[in-house]
């Protein structure tokens, strides 16, 4: 168990920069989850904190000591690759006993902790099996037992779960966070799901083309996004995004493109006319007989909650309702707006105001 | 649907041409016998004409009568022919462990992040695409009693005073013979392990080197073991091809001196066809095939899926 810190971190393969200077600070045990679009560089900075990639700039601190130049074997750090990388001449007990093998343990003393290891994961009547003869699910479970037998410093995973049917997935959600609950262990996780990191993290780092957006606890994300790209990103369905104006005449009044007016909580200091972004999160809403007029486009009902498409101000928003309504396509609907829950930011810059 | 089959049933059960047609195994045999006859005419008359002639007293130009085991009884006396045998075993052994280690570390070598990776590549692949009787030549040349660069490079080093005797000298012949076979064979060891080296995930090697391996372990806990049906088919090609060798031999030593580099091939070849014994020659081309044989079977059993690569569950 270790903290983990980027100190002003890049990387460019050749003249291509593709991470462009990040800092993140991770504590002991915490549980912190790198999520952004494919692409952003998120496995390339785990890769960096594993030894695979070298460091262009910056620095990377496990425990306080530097790595950039130690090599992987090293660093105590337990990695679950997104193919799992099985050896697939080993059985499952050899698989998960290799770390201990490589570093010299006996044989009875790695029999003794990988038994163990099975057990937590409901391996032990797979352990003969070669990782051919196993489900994807299973195989994920070797590739997490191959990183608990070590009891390393630091458990990285790569999207481990976007193998897996949606069903599995949410198991292993839970059996993973509750490895963690149980092992606490620093653990560094990457995905591009952004409802695996709401669900399973302590802490979020947003990230897009190679630079951290904003790092924070998943409800803080959710209720403070600095940015449009983290509002757009945290939450589904997404955040409603509206183009428009301040009014000229009411600093608590923003006006869409074709002139409806929407309500502020407080008066926004804007620039008369400066392009601004009314973000609204589709679970704002409440029906109101006096409120304003929408246009269902499309409803769809999935139980729990209605999910209703509805034109306003010149665009679609998405609407969630509690409670179960009855509206067809082209019904008018009248809604109230919790202006407290409105975040609005700037066009140009994309950060909140 | 229901009215389309009915309208097809009369028109299946027709005429003796269309039932032909929905005949598979009759099908079956027309697509195949192309390639029967194929196979019979032109791999296994040659091979069976073989056999038979072993156990005739066929010389060039006269028709042989059956003599059963005569050719191999004579063979069982015959020192030249155990003697050529022995070079045989010799030379396939010690080539096929210098091809298989050389060829691997080269292999290994260029599985690496290299500059100017393709034309290395491209260099090693070409003591494989120079016709063999050229670079027999070369070698015959480069071994030459007066004129070798060999000699010539050591003398001038001053290491050595005289003119070594490459070809001349019994165990100074079957080295050379040797390094030449081998330098031939490199290519295709070295180039089909690469092939099979990159089949290998990178990704099993980063989980390796983080699980705490030394690129020694690396190599031997994960390189090889999944490189070794690989190996297991590379190598009994290259041990088939240095068993039958001919052409090296017959250019640079015709078997020479007093036989010592005479090769089962080269020995039924010179029995056979300049010494007109046919029927000898081919008996000692014949008992090559139990050799041969051994070597596909090991080579078999070697090669059957392991427990690992088979799929599925139990
Ligand atoms: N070895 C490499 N050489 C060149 N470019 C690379 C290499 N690895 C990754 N990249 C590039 O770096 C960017 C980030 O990749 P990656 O970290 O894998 O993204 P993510 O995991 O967030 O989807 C991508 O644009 C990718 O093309
Ligand atoms: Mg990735």
């Amino acid at each position: 168990m270790a903290p983990v810190e980027f100190v002003k971190v890049r990387k460019s393969f050749g003249a291509t920069p593709i991470i462009k200077g990040v800092d993140i600070d991770i504590a002991d045990g915490e549980f912190v989850i790198l999520v952004g679009p494919s692409g952003c560089g998120k496995s390339t900075l785990l890769r960096m904190l594993a030894g695979l990639e070298n460091i262009t700039a910056g620095e990377i601190r496990i425990g306080g000591r530097v790595v950039n130049k130690m090599p992987p074997k090293e660093r105590d750090i337990a990695m679950v690759f997104q193919n799992y990388a099985l050896y697939p001449h080993m059985t499952v007990a050899e698989n998960m006993g290799f770390s201990l093998l490589m570093n010299g343990i006996p044989k009875s003393g790695i029999e003794a902790k990988v038994r163990p290891a099975a057990e937590i994961l409901g391996l032990t009547n797979l352990l003969d099996r070669y990782p051919r003869q196993l489900s994807g699910g299973q195989r994920q479970r070797v590739a997490m037992g191959r990183a608990i037998v070590r009891n390393p410093q630091v458990f990285l995973f790569d999207e481990p779960l976007s193998n897996l049917d949606a069903k599995l997935r949410v198991q292993m959600r839970v059996e993973i966070k509750e490895l963690h609950q149980r092992l606490k262990t620093t653990t560094v996780y990457v995905t591009h799901d952004q409802i695996e990191a709401m669900t399973m993290a302590d802490k979020i780092v947003v990230m897009h083309d190679g630079i951290v957006e904003q790092v924070g606890a998943p409800l803080d994300l959710y209720d403070r996004p600095n940015n449009l790209f983290v509002a757009g990103f945290i939450g589904s369905p997404a955040m409603n995004m509206i183009d428009g104006t301040i009014s000229p005449s009411d600093p608590k009044v923003f006006l869409t493109g074709d002139g409806t007016a929407l309500p502020l909580a407080k008066p926004v200091d804007a620039a008369n006319g400066k392009a601004l972004v009314y973000g609204l999160r589709p679970e704002h809403v409440r029906f109101d007989p006096n409120g304003i007029p929408a246009t269902v486009v499309v409803t769809e009902p999935t139980g729990a909650e209605t999910l209703v498409i509805a034109r306003l101000g010149g665009s679609d928003l998405t609407l969630v309702f509690h409670e179960r309504i009855l509206v067809n396509p082209g019904d008018t609907l009248r809604i109230a707006i919790n202006e407290a829950a409105v975040h609005v930011f700037d066009r140009a810059t994309g950060q909140r105001l | 649907m229901t009215s389309s089959s009915t309208t097809a049933e009369p028109e299946r059960s027709g005429t003796i041409l269309s039932r032909f047609n929905n005949s598979r195994n009759a099908l079956g045999i027309i697509f195949m016998l192309p390639a029967a006859i194929f196979l019979i005419g032109f791999l296994t008359y040659p091979l069976g004409l073989g056999v038979w002639l072993g156990f005739t007293d066929t010389r060039i130009g006269r028709a042989g009568d059956f003599i059963g085991l005569e050719n191999y009884a004579y063979l069982m006396d015959d020192q030249v022919f155990w003697l050529s045998v022995f070079n045989t075993v010799v030379y396939t052994v010690i080539a096929s462990i210098l091809k298989f280690v050389l060829g691997l570390w080269l292999a290994l070598i260029l599985n690496e992040k290299l500059p100017y990776k393709s034309f290395f590549r491209a260099i090693v692949l070409l003591p494989w695409v120079v016709p063999t009787v050229l670079s027999a030549l070369a070698f015959w040349w480069i071994y030459d009693a007066q004129f070798s660069i060999l000699s010539w490079s050591l003398m001038k080093l001053g290491l050595i005073d005289t003119p070594i005797n490459f070809l001349g000298d019994p165990l100074n012949a079957r080295l050379s013979v040797i390094a030449a076979n081998v330098w031939r064979g490199i290519p295709f060891v070295a180039i089909s392990l690469l092939a099979g080296l990159q089949t290998i995930p990178v990704s099993l090697q980063e989980a390796a080197s983080l699980d705490g391996a030394t690129p020694w372990k690396r190599f031997r806990y994960v390189t090889l073991p999944m490189l070794t049906p690989i190996i297991a088919v590379v190598m009994t090609f290259s041990v088939l091809f240095t068993f039958t060798d001919f052409q090296l031999i017959y250019v640079l030593t015709k078997g020479g001196p007093v036989n010592a580099t005479h090769l089962m091939a080269t020995l039924s070849f010179q029995r056979g066809i300049p010494g007109g014994q046919l029927g000898e020659g081919a008996a000692i081309a014949v008992s090559m095939i139990p050799f041969l044989l051994a070597a596909i079977l090991f080579s078999f059993f070697g090669l059957q899926r392991r427990k690992w690569q088979q799929g599925g569950q139990d």
